[in-house]
């Protein structure tokens, strides 16, 4: 397959899975229906999969997150899950009324093959003449994919079902991929500084990063609404974030194929270079040069840096999580001087080694290890023969922190250790500028909790 | 029922709107499941609630799944068993220390596998092919890195389907590796109807392939077991402080703070002592049947539980030294609780509570409750059984249903080798037929709640949200899941699964915890600054205002 797999560290040689850096499909599907506005997902399978999530995701957004299921028993697992998902449409859909119910598929009826495509015709078909809510199904099998898949799928079996052949519009269709909501957020007021229309899908930054309610909401509101979604066949243009995503078929290349609207896939817009690509499309699409405020912000990250690269200069990193995460942030910390000692994920496209080569000239294989479809106990025993300076990635890698006595600057998810973990902006410039300050801190606070003096200033 | 408002709440009206917005079929199902409580006469009889049924698909629940039940509740609180996930990734991932069990290792290098997470992380050719044969090198690998001298295999969705044998490969296994006791568990998560059959098959492994292995008693008097205690922020550390400074000793502990070594002996204790009835009652019969341990419930949540509870165990061995030094230990650790509750229920008399938890925790917690002053308006569990919520007494009455049909149930048979009697006969009479001891009974949460208040089984999302919107309590008792949906309200929930990095709450220093934190959520000024929907449009709050 890929280079990945000839391996030096001995890693490979496990085949279970022990600690892993991955959560399972419907995880991923979840969030992009959280990020449709009033939308229900629901998980076709036993009742577990929807708690388990739930309760994860909840513990790294700290808000409420509804996830219905099909709740299996024996018996469907024996006559096929039709009633129960016919029955579970019919009370989310008089429970909540959402616009949209999009239903993921588990492990569970995957493996008995209920054919889920021809339970919606039929439910449909039954209903015809009746208002129902907008519904569409996507597969996400975990033993086929992580969370991303699930995450990628389930956007594009959303552009599959919805969108028409609209009329066409000036609107920029934007895949953000698998952000904070903090950062998204921060994309729609690039987007709006810019006078570019976006229709973003997801767009969680409300419904999962909400305020306190003053009405009655069945549904956490905000999202993508979905008269936008079917205005997306018509848009000018695609822009999707992921340098791994930019291998596969993805929601932005299904609508270039579809409606012939062009995509381009970007690396996530993490660190400077890949904001700088970001702010010179959205100048080609906009025919409007990057606003000012966007100028001072870069202009004060230089600054920032040139002040403080030298704390942090040649020291190294272990970097963990989603592939395009790690590329991402990979890619910011080598701008600053940081080595990406270890860039490890769970996942397992084939593309990680290739996109952190291309960023990472002039280091060897030796210098920045590559290494995915890894889970925690890998990533502890290569960490432990480069002993780095810190460890980047999410709470997961608290217990390596630990053991070797070496900081963690939190980022991306899931965050359960610590609060506002959800509101932590890793893009832009902005989140360039966050995210240097508070590498360049730990490492100063390292020094200066390990120093026998304690000195106050710097 | 009067809230500090002094609104008048009619419960059958909560009720009523609660169940209005479902479809008829459904309406009528759940209204089984919601109850207001009476209780009448001396033997405390109470209304019959529909309990431990399949939840209605589509219906959100907070219900985990029977896996859960197994790996995460039962099993997952014992450090030197090593846990092995045999399916996809999500489920292994999400049980993975997420339940804030602590554990105590004898030494710093001793065996602790808490903080792994094993999975044999299925893949498509797993599922087409079969896994059994990656799971059997998942366990050579396990055993290549920790040589554990116990494997529990936990099954999850898939497996059963795709015909993985856990149990042959478990036998297998066994014979590769002899110094290692690997057994399975079919605990896939559609089995029964929630979290509550894991339990029963986590109980009857337990006792198939572990209990009774040693047989070398402790060398120490009034051996204890203590059955349905998950240590959940060391509530299972305060609970042996107790044990150690009265005079009794713990013997093993299922399983909060548990090694494989507790169980090997677990039927060599004078007595078993039931927490959560629900998850371990299976545990105390079988013991009882096979090697005559009597058992008993005892709660040790709330400080006047907890002496009650030593007090009972005091009288069961009936030893004057024991009963003097349990008696001694009981005043001076009530002198500290009380200084502590008359100064908290100056703020907390007359508020009011609501829990949803588990299948015993909304029950035990309501005492915490009671000591200060709080009513506890609305409660119920999240998979208990009937006779959790109405007692044993209505055990004969339950029907079996197909869900439950499918959860293995042992034929326990005296061991006449190992079988002692504890007690004479006459004594073991004299406990039974002495009402308020309660031998072998549990009482249920019905009896002990307020009269009037609502007892809901498996309160769905929707009726939370409903519960939340009339009856507006002043603290919600939930887990996680509820947790951010409760506080949009303006109301603080307590997690009482996790204990938000709290705890420890059981035993004396426990209760104190408590009522220090529940003072300091209730007092907390952030709630001032959230407006409640009713109090944005006042006349939601005329629509619900009733004078009965
Ligand atoms: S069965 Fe599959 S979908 Fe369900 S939790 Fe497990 S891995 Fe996730
Ligand atoms: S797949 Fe089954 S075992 Fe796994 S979480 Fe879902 S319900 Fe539980």
């Amino acid at each position: 397959m890929n280079k990945v797999m000839d391996n030096k560290n001995n890693t490979d040689k496990y085949i279970v899975t022990r600690n892993a850096c991955k959560l399972c499909s419907p995880l991923g599907a979840s969030i992009v229906l959280r990020g449709i506005e009033n939308s229900m997902p629901i998980l076709h399978g036993s009742q577990g999969c929807a708690t388990y999530i739930r309760r994860y995701l909840i513990s790294h957004f700290n808000e409420p997150i509804d996830i219905a299921s099909s709740n299996f028993t024996e018996s469907e697992v024996v006559f096929g899950g039709s009633s129960n998902l016919n029955q579970s449409l019919d009370n989310v859909t008089k429970q909540y009324e959402p616009d949209i119910i999009g239903v993921a598929t588990t492990c569970l009826s995957e493996t008995i093959g209920d054919d889920v495509p021809r339970f919606l015709r039929e439910y449909k078909k039954e209903r015809e003449g009746r208002k129902i809510p907008e519904i569409f199904t996507v597969s996400t099998p975990s033993y086929k994919g992580s969370h991303m898949e699930g995450f990628h799928q389930t956007l594009k079996a959303v552009v599959d079902a919805i969108p028409g052949d609209e009329i066409k519009t000036d609107s920029v269709n934007l895949f953000p991929g698998f952000i904070s909501t903090a950062d998204l957020r921060h994309l729609k007021e690039i987007f709006e500084d810019f006078g570019v229309n976006p229709i973003m899908l997801p767009d969680y930054s409300e419904t999962l990063d909400g305020t306190s309610w003053e009405t009655y909401n069945k549904i956490s509101p905000g999202g993508t609404p979905v008269s936008e979604i079917k205005k997306m066949g018509g848009a000018r243009e695609s822009i999707e974030f992921g340098k791994t995503l930019s291998e596969v078929e993805s929601a932005g290349k299904n609508l270039e194929k579809k409606f012939g609207v062009k995509c381009s896939s970007l690396g996530l817009p993490i660190g400077i270079r890949e904001t700088d690509t970001l702010m010179d499309l959205m100048e080609k699409l906009s025919g409007k040069s990057m606003p000012e405020k966007y100028v001072k912000e870069r202009e004060r990250l230089i600054d920032a840096m040139s002040d403080g690269h030298k704390y942090v200069m040649g020291i190294k990193a272990v970097v963990y999580g989603e592939e395009d995460f790690v590329a991402g942030i990979a890619s910011m910390l080598l701008e600053i001087g940081v080595v990406p000692s270890l860039c490890a994920s769970g996942g397992k496209s084939g593309f990680l080694e290739e996109k952190i080569r291309s960023m990472a000239e002039g280091y060897t294989d030796e210098e920045i290890i590559v290494k995915d479809g890894v889970d925690f106990m890998d990533i502890s025993e290569i960490a432990k023969e480069i002993n780095p300076d810190m460890i980047v990635g999410n709470s997961k890698g608290y217990t390596l922190s630990r053991t070797i006595n070496k900081p963690l600057v939190r980022v991306g998810f899931p965050i359960h250790d610590r609060i506002g973990g959800q509101r932590i902006l890793h893009i832009g410039y902005r989140g360039a500028q966050q995210l240097f300050d508070m590498v360049t801190n730990t490492v100063i606070q390292y020094r200066q909790d390990s120093s026998p003096v304690g000195y106050t200033y710097m | 029922m009067g809230n500090k408002n002094n609104k008048v709440f009619d419960p059958e009206f909560v009720k009523q709107e609660m169940i209005k917005k479902y479809p008829a079929k459904v309406a009528r199902k759940r209204a089984k499941g919601i109850v207001v409580n009476k209780i009448e006469g001396e033997d405390k009889v109470v209304p019959e609630i529909q309990a431990n049924v399949r939840t209605i698909p589509g219906i959100i629940t907070q219900r985990g799944c029977c896996y859960a039940g197994c790996k995460g509740v039962v099993l997952g609180p014992t450090r030197d068993i090593l846990n092995l996930t045999h399916g996809p990734i999500g489920c292994g991932f999400y049980s993975w220390l997420t339940r804030r069990n602590q554990t105590k290792p004898e030494t710093e290098t001793s065996e602790n596998y808490m903080p792994y997470c094993f999975s044999t992380d299925m893949q498509d050719e797993d599922i087409v092919f079969g896994g059994e044969k990656k799971l059997k090198q998942a366990i050579r690998e396990a055993m290549e890195i920790f040589k554990p001298k116990a494997i529990g295999i936990f099954s999850t969705c898939p497996v059963g389907l795709i015909g993985d044998d856990v149990h042959a490969v478990a036998r297998d296994m066994r014979e590769e590796f002899p110094g290692t006791n690997i057994f399975g568990f079919s605990c896939e998560g559609y089995k029964g109807v929630t979290q509550s059959a894991g339990h029963h098959i986590a109980n009857n492994e337990l006792y198939k392939h572990i209990i009774g292995e040693n047989d070398t008693p402790l060398d120490a008097k009034f051996k204890v077991n203590m059955l349905g205690e998950y240590n959940i922020g060391g509530d299972a550390f305060e609970i042996e402080r107790m044990f150690n400074e009265s005079g009794l000793t713990l013997n093993s502990s299922f399983s909060g703070n548990s090694s494989y070594d507790q169980f090997a002996r677990a039927h060599t204790a004078d007595l078993d002592v039931v927490m959560c009835h629900r998850s371990i009652n299976y545990m105390a019969e079988m013991l009882e049947a096979k090697f005559g341990i009597p058992w008993f419930k005892v709660n040790f949540i709330g400080a006047k539980d907890s002496a009650k509870s030593m007090r009972k165990i005091a009288k069961y061995f009936d030893d004057k030294e024991l009963t003097a030094k349990i008696e001694a230990f009981i005043e001076k650790e009530m002198a500290e609780v009380e200084k502590v509750r008359l100064d908290v229920i100056k703020r907390t008399e007359g508020k009011t509570a609501a829990l949803f938890v588990g299948g015993s925790r909304a029950h035990h917690y309501q005492e915490l409750f009671k000591e200060l002053g709080m009513k506890t308006i609305s409660s119920g569990y999240e998979f208990g059984h009937r006779d959790d919520y109405e007692g044993r007494k209505v055990l004969d009455t339950i029907k079996v249903d197909a869900d439950s049909r499918n959860i293995e149930e042992l034929t326990i048979e005296k061991d006449e080798a190992r079988y002692k009697a504890r007690k004479s006969e006459a004594e073991l009479d004299a406990l039974k037929s002495d009402k308020d001891f309660e031998m072998n009974d549990y009482v249920g949460l019905m009896p002990d709640s307020e009269e009037g208040s609502l007892i809901i089984d498996d309160i769905s999302h929707y009726e939370t949200e409903k519960l939340l919107e009339i009856c507006k309590p002043d603290i919600f008792c939930a887990g996680i899941k509820e947790k951010y949906v409760v506080q949009k309200w303006g109301v603080p929930l307590k997690q009482l699964h996790s204990y938000d990095y709290g705890g420890p709450y059981a035993g004396f220093k426990g209760a104190i915890n408590f009522y220090k934190e529940i003072d300091r959520m209730l007092s907390s000024k952030v709630w001032a600054d959230i407006k409640a929907p009713w109090e944005q449009s006042p006349e939601l709050v005329a629509k619900y205002a009733f004078n009965n």
